[in-house]
């Protein structure tokens, strides 16, 4: 039997709702950095957003950047200090609605940073508003006859926009089976080794849920993003070390 | 030290290369271009970072990064660009960051127009951005002026671990004249707060510092108390005297300390109060002027006045307050001291 481990860089317990999947993505990311023995050099960019709740219980350095900026902090910090491991964590209201030129943009330049974006469909923190990654018909406090891609325009794939992109690494990953979180594991892995690499910039979108919004519970949330959500999302290894693993 | 002929952002950037300065992003916006376009080569030479970055709201919170992780950072906008500066300096100044901001202000609400002009005293006096915060803010009124300040920006910012800003004008940033560089200084990023990892010690968390510190309202208010208190600067010419004391900054303060001299020389008893800080305002400037002062007469290269409210409360309102709007043209002098007569006729 393995030993079950709790990596050290989670110093308490999450504060996320029962079921959420940041809390998952939480610990993939920390054993990741701890395997790679950068938990003492890594730097988070993180903004608003269920994610922010991380601050305290993530025990890696942070900043709090304004809501969508996480990107362009995060720029600032790996220009003057490359020996740092630099991430961003971000909702996909906070990096691909208010800030979606940042996000863009980090890739365009091809910064030598990891983002990672976390897609659970809907604004979490701020009660259940659409998003841009909300699917077509999905029911919100702002979409509430379900959301109409005629007037709102077709969810947003940030890999399509970033693929063609000379950038270092991308993937998009889900937490919805034990097989997916695994599989999650070595492209959050792949993307780091890539920044630390000098390989350029790297993302890796992570499809989640978000029980309390969704009004759904745990098993049925997951079922959801297998039955649903991954076939207008995607997932797998889109760019890798530079080349396109999909053309 | 050699003196030389240099143009005012050309001036203000390398003071800022040599305060220190070793990251900047920005965005491109006239009468301040030519800051980004110094420093697009000076600062790599200097072993720095420039990005020219899609938009000043990118551009800041670049800043807010470099910041945060210990570095001399700074960015530079006007108008229009400076609005979009706003959200930064607010989670800047509540993280209680280093950080040095240029407003070259020109012309106009909107997209206004590339003059000189003052119309954004406000926005750096009051905190454009949203909540409680302060920056000092600098008005230098020629080169050297901003090569001097700049320098002791980045130092107050340190100090205060708080945004500075140096408001300037199309007329400064773009005039030529002779001035004075310092030697060259090397900041240490290594400050205990600096985010660069954890390296054995505990985690730091770069955020708005009200949720780690217990009584925060008291905190922050003396926080800015303090720097109010200790940070004003001025400058006064024949004030002691004076029966009418102008009062204006940066490029109006000058054509003003001319009309002193033209009114001086006819025997008109003028003087001039040159608030350097506008924020702290320079109040205990006031305490210098004539008592017997018959009015005061606020020169701001505006609009609508703005620096005028922060005259009559200096002065506590003891003798009255006049405004000369230049709006977007420069004044002559002679049409100050014109001013400056007809109102001391009507006090009489
Ligand atoms: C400038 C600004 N606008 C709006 C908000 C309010 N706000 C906080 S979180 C959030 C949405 C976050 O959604 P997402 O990024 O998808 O993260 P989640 O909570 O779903 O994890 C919004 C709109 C804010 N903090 N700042
Ligand atoms: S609101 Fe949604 S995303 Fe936020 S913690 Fe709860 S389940 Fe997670």
């Amino acid at each position: 039997m393995t030993e079950k481990r709790i990596p050290e860089l989670l110093v308490e317990p999450n504060k996320f709702c029962p079921g959420c999947g940041h809390g998952i993505i939480n610990r993939v990311l920390a054993e990741v950095l701890e395997e790679m023995d950068l938990a003492e050099q890594a730097v988070g960019s993180l903004a608003v957003g269920c994610a922010c709740l991380m601050m305290d219980t993530f025990g890696t350095d942070w900043i709090q950047a304004p809501h969508g900026r996480a990107a362009a902090v995060a720029v600032g910090v790996k220009r003057v200090r490359p020996e740092c491991c630099v991430f961003t964590y971000q909702g996909d209201g906070d990096s691909m609605s208010i800030g979606f030129s940042e996000t863009m943009y980090a890739a365009i330049r091809n910064e030598n940073i990891t983002a990672i974006l976390v897609n659970n469909g809907i604004f979490g923190m701020t009660g259940g508003q659409m998003a841009p990654t909300s699917l077509p018909g999905q029911r919100t406090t702002t979409s509430p006859k379900g959301r109409d891609a005629e007037l709102t325009g077709q969810p947003l794939n940030m890999i399509n926009q970033m693929k063609q992109l000379p950038i270092g690494y991308l993937a998009r990953g889900s937490v919805a089976s034990a097989k997916d979180i695994n599989k999650l594991k070595q492209y959050i892995r792949s993307a780091i080794e890539t920044q630390m690499n000098g390989g350029g910039y790297s993302m890796v979108e992570v499809l989640s849920p978000c029980p309390t919004n969704w009004k759904m519970n745990m098993e049925s949330s997951l079922a959801h993003i297998e039955n649903t959500v991954k076939s207008v999302f995607p997932v797998g290894e889109f760019v890798k070390n530079g080349e396109r693993t999909d053309a | 030290m050699p003196r030389r002929l240099m143009k005012g952002n050309d001036a203000l950037s390398e003071a800022a290369v040599r305060a220190g300065c070793r990251f900047f992003g920005g965005y491109p916006i006239t009468p301040q271009s030519e800051i980004l376009e110094y420093l697009s080569w000076r600062l790599p030479e200097a072993g720095g970072t420039f990005i020219q970055a899609e938009s000043e709201l990118s551009g800041i919170n670049m800043v807010y990064g470099a910041a945060a992780a210990g570095f001399r950072a700074m960015t530079s906008s006007s108008g229009p660009g400076y609005s979009l500066l706003q959200e930064g300096i607010s989670y800047i100044a509540s993280a209680e960051l280093p950080a040095v901001f240029i407003d070259v202000q020109r012309y106009g609400s909107g997209l206004g127009d590339i003059f000189q002009a003052q119309s954004d005293y406000w926005q750096a006096t009051r905190g454009g951005g949203h909540g409680d915060y302060r920056t000092l803010v600098y008005a230098p009124a020629s080169v050297q002026e901003s090569v001097d300040l700049i320098q002791l920006a980045f130092d107050k910012a340190d100090e205060y671990r708080n945004p500075c800003q140096i408001l300037s004008d199309a007329s400064i940033a773009q005039m030529m004249e002779p001035v004075t560089l310092p030697e060259m200084h090397e900041h240490d990023p290594n400050a205990e707060w600096a985010v660069r990892g954890k390296h054995g010690g505990d985690f730091k968390r770069v955020t708005s510092t009200m949720y780690y510190i217990e009584d925060f309202d008291a905190y922050i208010k003396n926080k800015y108390d303090v720097m109010a208190e200790r940070e004003q600067r001025w400058e006064s010419v024949q004030v002691e005297d004076a029966d009418l004391v102008l009062v204006a900054y940066g490029i109006s303060s000058r054509i003003c300390k001319e009309a002193v001299k033209i009114a001086r020389a006819q025997g008109i008893r003028l003087g001039l109060l040159r608030p350097i800080t506008l924020w702290p305002f320079p109040v205990k400037g006031f305490a210098e002027v004539n008592p017997d002062v018959k009015a005061y007469l606020s020169v701001e290269l505006t609009s609508l006045p703005k620096m005028a409210e922060d005259v009559k409360l200096a002065c506590e309102m003891k003798a009255p307050v006049e405004i000369f709007l230049g709006g977007a043209k420069i004044p002559e002098s002679t049409a100050i001291v014109e001013r400056a007569v007809s109102i001391l006729k009507e006090q009489r």
